[in-house]
């Protein structure tokens, strides 16, 4: 740990470093390291078990990850009103609605998500927590990294996650009296419900088009309007 | 949202009865709101401010007036469809925007721009830079009422902004990057004039140096103002300058394996041990020199080549999670992106660096008086949209 | 009393005084705002400033007054109205109030009080109430603490002030702003009456103390803290409009005008020229030409553009100070350094 720092701004972190920061926190939290996964000479994740939430947070923090770079979520559902990308004049296709987890796994639909950096080893780390589904509230990391306070608010807000000891958890952005969580994906963006995307397809002609083409597209426009 | 305005007022009324430091006197405080309209907040951010005279004993920022819901957005749009919207994320800097989510886009398809492109990526991506902080050593100025510096930093800025618009075709948001490479190459005759225009940068960079760096009441002003020691900085994830002016010596560019090309040039990152306004202003302007100095070096180093590697038409990303983030000019910006193999984006957490530089706002302002108020938010520099999204 | 060659009846005199009082008012403040606020700001600032009304922009002045007083008149809803609208003519008053006692040669004066500087710098604090009535008036939090922190600093900086002129009283010995004038034009230095002997000199000290306390005074960079629109909005004219608005905005540049007037009466031998030149005699302002009375106003103007260039240029360059450093810098630094100035002043005096 301390040579990486000695020779710090010069090395860049290597795959080692990462098993050994797994190694450490394993020995720090025990069997709630659910899983681990490192993207060769890139990042690490590792996802623990939702108790001992607030434990990791100290356990890295202790290790040396005093740097709080966010705290956020993802809900893994597949948005039920597609993604508003397709032909609008195609038949509409049945979204697919199986939960499929990324990195690490997961067995809940919505999964907290946290990074940290070492600054002195040069090297981050992705926890992942999964939220349970019948009460989504989480311990707090507030007390632990000052910052995570507004992250909290905002994961809140836009998540409907709880956390437990967060000192003030009103919300930032939307109206308090605002209903839904936007960030969820069966939450409507009503922006494509009211209008649909015309989609990848290009409905312009491409420059490459011929001239008729572009004539009948100027007629049906006239007829349009 | 009367009810939800008294709510808050009595929220802050209990806070600011334990905080109350006139006990003897049986003094009032008073509640000021700073913005959501004010001359000093750059946009639309409120500060409630609970004062004991002019000081302050209690401050809270609220955000929120300008949330575009960027991240539900993004879940609609194809990928290369998203970098039109976080383009308006720092919208003084916005090609810097653009690098982390095509960094990140490209590393989920294990592709990398060719190396000319890196290099002109990395130029735009400092020029950007010295659009965005030229504002802010301007506007320094006018946030303690000297309204000369601001307008040398628009004349100056001007340079920059065609310089980029000559390369990109926008002034303020190019769209310029493209997985895989860059839209364009540069035009002709670009280089000479980027050299032109960074040798008048570093001249501005002097003028604003003599003008009210040297000037005794900018340093009576800042000096020993909102100290944020390393630790609270580190807490509250405070990035960019503002995290070097307390003395962390972390610079992503430098810090980290990415395909841009700042490693090609010779450069100093600079921090300062007190951690003061003083501080973060002094960082930024070496910062601008640095820019300067590596878009001179970059600037002799293109290689030849195509700007685009082959990507297919219609761009579908490989399934995957990916974290990029790179120095940008407020602080760390980075993008986690999920894929799902799909045309666009599953979901993409913007990690913007205004929002945990003014969440440290509640605790660096307790005691100061309001006139300092202003000048700590001027020196923490924050963009709005690059607190909200 | 202005001697004219055919008798004027007394309410023609008073006519006479009206127009003048309000010409030399609010042609300096016109002046003022043209060469400096629009013209040598932009030239600072690199770029052009007002070019479209008139040639060179220079009748843009009366384009804004013509927009100003279009403006419909508004009161805040819980405005104390009678009281709010009236703070602005205070402000004003007290402008006019200043300029009675300023002579503008030998006999073009309004009136020639004995204690004239005395008159002066009392009646040049009656702007303070306006500027706090305002702030307090206008039931808006950024004009209250305007208000207040204007009061602060007037008063903080009134002493330096009247310290920083009492030197030039002792002097010169006398009150009255023409003998002051007089004695400047036709003193000598060591023997040498070539340039008279304008008080900059010997009370250079004074001098710089008077120029900052006016700064504070009209409240201007670095001094503008009861404005300072990058926190307090526009301190205690935020809610200010119209034609209100119009008459702080004049309000404050025929004061900067008048300051220098007295400033230049105080330290730059005023509307004389030295006497020795045309060897007239002091003692007995009888002797003094007639053609002084025209050539008088023009000088003093002269002298009071060149201070209010001074009083500009720092306006358009520095920053500002926060409140409390002010205060420090006029009970800690300012007022000491002023009576050390009168203590030396009149050491000085009784031993040459």
């Amino acid at each position: 740990m301390t040579a990486e720092a000695d020779d710090a701004p010069a090395a860049l972190p290597g795959d080692g470093l990462r098993e050994g920061i797994v190694d450490d926190l394993r020995a720090r939290i025990g069997d709630s390291l659910v899983d681990s996964h490192i993207a060769p000479n890139d990042d690490l994740w590792v996802r623990v078990a939702t108790a001992s939430w607030r434990e990791t947070g100290e356990a890295l923090k202790a290790a040396g990850f005093t740097y709080f770079c966010f705290l956020s979520a993802i809900d893994w559902m597949p948005s039920p009103y597609g993604k508003g990308e397709d032909d609008p004049d195609a038949e509409p296709v049945e979204p697919d609605t199986e939960i499929k987890q990324g990195v690490t796994g997961g067995e809940t639909r919505l999964q907290l998500l946290a990074r940290l950096t070492d600054l002195d080893r040069h090297v981050g780390v992705t926890i992942k927590a999964d939220v349970p589904d019948d009460a989504a509230v989480m311990d707090s990391w507030s007390t632990l990294y000052a910052g995570a306070n507004w992250h909290e608010r905002e994961c809140h807000e836009m998540f409907g996650i709880g956390f437990n000891g967060h000192p003030d958890l009103r919300n930032m952005y939307l109206p308090t009296d605002f209903e839904g969580y936007p960030l969820r994906k069966d939450f409507p963006l009503l922006a494509r419900m009211v209008k649909p995307w015309p989609g990848i397809v290009d409905v312009e002609p491409m420059p490459a088009d011929d001239e008729d083409d572009a004539d009948a597209d100027a007629g049906t426009d006239g007829d349009a309007t | 949202m009367t009810l939800t305005d008294r709510q808050q007022l009595s929220y802050i009324a209990s806070q600011a009865a334990d905080a109350r430091l006139n006990v003897e006197l049986e003094t009032e405080g008073m509640t000021l709101n700073i913005g959501p309209q004010h001359p000093a907040t750059h946009g639309t951010l409120r500060i409630i401010c609970r004062l004991d005279g002019e000081q302050v004993i209690w401050a809270e920022p609220s955000a929120g007036y300008m949330h575009r819901g960027y991240e539900k957005l993004t879940e609609v749009r194809t990928f290369p469809q998203v970098t039109t919207l976080v383009n308006r994320i720092d919208w003084l800097g916005s090609f810097a925007n653009e690098v982390p989510f095509i960094l990140a886009a490209e590393k989920l398809m294990e592709i990398e721009a060719p190396p000319r492109a890196q290099v002109i990526r990395t130029i735009l991506f400092e020029l950007s830079r010295i659009a965005n902080v030229s504002l802010f050593l301007g506007d320094l100025g006018v946030q303690m009422g000297a309204v000369t510096p601001v307008f040398l930093a628009f004349r100056d800025r001007e340079y920059v902004l065609n310089l980029i618009e000559s390369a990109t075709g926008g002034r303020f948001h190019p769209n310029f990057d493209r997985i895989g490479g860059l839209k364009d190459d540069l035009p002709k005759g670009w280089i000479d004039e980027a050299r032109q225009s960074v040798k008048k940068l570093m001249q501005f960079c002097d003028t604003i140096e003599d003008l009210l760096f040297g000037n005794e009441i900018f340093q009576s002003r800042m000096r020993g103002i909102g100290v944020i020691p390393a630790e609270v900085a580190k807490d509250y994830g405070l990035s960019g300058p503002n995290l070097r002016a307390s003395g962390v010596d972390w610079d992503l560019r430098r810090d980290q394996e990415l395909p841009m090309a700042w490693d090609k040039a010779d450069w100093k990152v600079w921090t300062h041990p007190d951690g003061d306004s003083w501080a973060r202003c002094w960082i930024r302007l070496q910062e601008t020199r640095e820019s300067c100095k590596i878009v001179e070096q970059l600037l002799d180093q293109i290689p030849a080549g195509p700007v685009m590697t082959k990507v297919p038409r219609i761009i579908k990303v490989p399934a995957g999670e990916a974290w990029v983030s790179t120095e940008n000019p407020l602080g760390e910006m980075g993008y986690y992106v999920v894929s799902k193999g799909d045309l666009g984006p599953f979901r993409v957490k913007i990690r913007s660096a205004s929002f945990n530089n003014i969440s440290v706002v509640p605790w660096v302002l307790k005691g100061v008086y309001v006139p300092d108020v202003i000048t700590i938010l001027a020196s923490l520099y924050f963009i709005l949209g690059d607190i909200d999204r | 009393m202005v001697q004219f060659a055919i008798e004027i009846p007394y309410w023609g005199q008073s006519l006479l005084r009206v127009v003048g009082g309000l010409v030399a008012v609010l042609l300096p403040a016109g002046g003022i705002v043209y060469l400096f606020l629009f013209k040598m700001m932009s030239f600072m600032q690199s770029r052009l400033g007002p070019m479209e009304a008139g040639p060179y922009g220079s009748l843009q002045l009366v384009a804004e007054v013509g927009k100003w007083m279009q403006k419909e008149d508004l009161a805040p809803e819980r405005a104390d109205v009678p009281i709010y609208k009236i703070a602005p003519l205070i402000v004003l008053l007290s402008t006019f109030l200043l300029i009675v006692v300023v002579p503008f040669g030998p006999d073009a004066y309004f009136t020639d009080f004995e204690t004239g500087i005395f008159y002066a710098m009392a009646v040049g604090s009656v702007s303070v109430l306006g500027i706090l009535i305002a702030g307090w008036s206008s039931a808006n939090k950024y004009s209250l603490l305007g208000g207040l922190r204007a009061a602060g600093q007037l008063i903080a900086y009134e002493l330096p002030m009247v310290l920083a002129t009492l030197g030039v009283v002792i002097q010169a010995g006398s009150m009255n702003l023409n003998q002051i004038v007089v004695a400047q034009n036709d003193g000598e230095i060591f023997g040498f009456g070539g340039l008279g002997n304008p008080f900059i000199i010997t009370q250079f000290v004074g001098f710089l103390i008077f120029m900052i306390a006016v700064q504070a005074e009209l409240t201007q960079v670095p001094f503008d803290m009861p404005i300072a629109e990058s926190e307090l909005v526009s301190g205690y004219m935020t809610e200010y409009s119209g034609f209100r608005f119009l008459i702080f905005f004049i309000a404050e540049f025929a004061t900067a005008g008048v300051f220098a007037f007295i400033a230049s009466i105080l330290f730059l031998g005023g509307w004389g020229i030295p006497f020795d030149w045309f060897g007239w005699d002091g003692a007995d302002l009888g002797t003094v030409d007639n053609w002084m009375n025209v050539a008088g106003p023009i000088i003093m103007a002269t002298k009071m553009f060149i201070l209010v260039a001074i009083i500009m240029w720092v306006r358009f360059s520095y920053p500002r100070f926060r409140e409390d450093q002010l205060q420090t810098f006029a009970w800690k630094f300012l007022i000491p350094l002023s009576l050390a100035n009168i203590a030396a002043t009149a050491i000085l005096k009784v031993s040459f």
